[in-house]
């Protein structure tokens, strides 16, 4: 197979590099550019640890062909902190004690940051039902959904 | 396998008709990227068409809406023109996947994976959906029913691909409504679907019906008998009953790890009794 040479953004900064045809972005993203947030669960869609924006819309990165992504737009989770300070997403899930293994974390992180853009003042059930694409085997999801309320909370008085 | 980004339908056409192995179109990916993955189909061409002009575009046309092959379901979903006009294929669509995979899923791949259980093809059915098609020898447009010709078969023909769903113009007085059983809330396959376009005159008789159930039968089901209950009625308990009865009737289903026979052929009556209610309540608005 011939390797496809792509040019893209990835968290506003241009990248290139080689990838196969049938290579996936989580695979690029991970593998070739060493970004290792994105984490790989199900690969099929179902459990949204592979988490990204596409042109500002949020996507598995794992049922995303590398090649696609050519001229666009990604966002991962290594683009929510600013320098060492992190998102106030970010604060909440720690102060919450919203994880546990973390392998789920930066999927949820970036749906959430997706959420809150669309949706400033979401209600629990927007919530659960927008994350409902995010699997986490360990919490139970309660102190996920209350650190979410409680940053979109503190990004309102912001 | 190759992978080619097509720039113009003609193009696209070209290379899907060229390709002498297996081709698979890529626009959202979302059942593709799955099967490339599991192996279960190792394409030797794959053709991205969303970089088409018109692809992820919805147009007006005709009183009705043109979606590109290449419109997300978050996309068709924040368009108010689709949703007030076809809120039953809307509803449809967005039942399909995560938030994740409405960033992606398209209608045009729903109905081209040809799952008997695709969540917005009985409601594009109801609709009398009409598939725009590009080959090579030319365009043709075919009622989005005889698109799927089994799970996981369609009836396009070689360098065939769809480029455009069309929902038709309706009267004042219509709406659709589709419902799933899924034994979860969200993100799950329909063990049973219904999907109702109707249409209510002025003095309350319904004019037009159209019901169309999924995973009952190996493509999804349109049935006559089930809109002839409604039509000339006034919706009420006995139209709905009979509604139901043609429905159950109607179901051909199997049993399988998500429902038995007899549980299928019971919920299409219930399903699309309540979609007729929900329909017929946005109709009067």
């Amino acid at each position: 197979m011939s390797r496809i040479h792509v040019t893209t953004s990835v968290n506003g900064d241009e990248v290139d590099f080689l990838c196969e045809p049938d290579e996936t972005l989580l695979d690029a993203l991970r593998n070739r550019l060493g970004l290792t947030g994105s984490k790989e669960g199900c690969g099929t869609g179902d459990c949204g640890a592979c988490s990204v924006t596409l042109d500002g819309r949020l996507v598995c990165s794992c049922l995303v062909l590398a090649a696609e992504a050519e001229g666009r737009e990604i966002a991962t989770i290594e683009g929510m902190a600013e320098g060492e300070a992190l998102h106030p997403l970010q604060k909440k899930f720690i102060e919450h004690a919203a994880l546990q293994c973390g392998v789920c974390t930066p999927g949820i992180l970036v749906a959430t940051k997706a959420l809150l853009e669309k949706n400033p003042d979401p209600s629990e059930t927007e919530v659960r039902y927008w994350l409902a694409g995010n699997l986490c085997r360990c919490t139970g999801y309660d102190k996920i959904i209350r650190a979410v309320m409680d940053a979109a909370a503190e990004l309102r008085r912001a | 396998m190759r992978f080619e980004v097509a720039a113009s339908v003609a193009e696209a056409v070209r290379m899907l008709a060229a390709e002498p192995g297996t081709t698979r179109v890529l626009a959202g990916g979302t059942d593709v990227l799955v099967q490339l993955r599991s192996g279960l189909v190792e394409p030797d061409l794959v053709v991205d068409i969303k970089r088409i002009d018109g692809m992820r575009e919805i147009r007006a046309e005709d009183g009705g809406f043109r979606i590109g092959a290449a419109v997300s379901g978050a996309e068709l979903g924040e368009d108010a023109g689709v949703r007030a006009l076809w809120p039953g294929v809307v509803e449809g669509m967005e039942l399909i996947g995560s938030t994740q995979v409405q960033g992606r899923a398209t209608l045009a791949g729903n109905l081209c994976n040809a799952s008997p259980a695709a969540d917005s093809v009985p409601a594009m059915v109801a609709a009398d959906a009409v598939a725009r098609v590009a080959g090579p020898a030319g365009e043709r447009d075919v009622p989005v029913a005889q698109i799927p010709a089994g799970p996981g078969k369609t009836t396009l023909a070689k360098g065939e691909f769809i480029v455009s769903i069309f929902l038709p113009a309706r009267p004042a007085g219509s709406a659709d409504a589709y419902l799933r059983f899924i034994p979860r809330t969200e993100m799950d396959i329909a063990v049973c679907s219904a999907g109702v376009s109707l249409t209510i005159g002025g003095d309350g008789t319904c004019t037009a019906a159209r019901v169309a159930l999924g995973a009952v039968a190996p493509t999804v089901l349109l049935v006559p008998d089930a809109a002839a209950a409604l039509i000339g009625s006034k919706l009420d308990d006995a139209a709905l009953d009979a509604l139901a009865a043609a429905c159950s009737a109607a179901a051909k289903p199997i049993d399988d790890k998500r429902g038995t026979v007899a549980f299928r052929k019971k919920v299409a009556g219930v399903l699309a009794r309540r979609a007729a209610v929900i329909a017929a309540e946005r109709a009067r608005g």
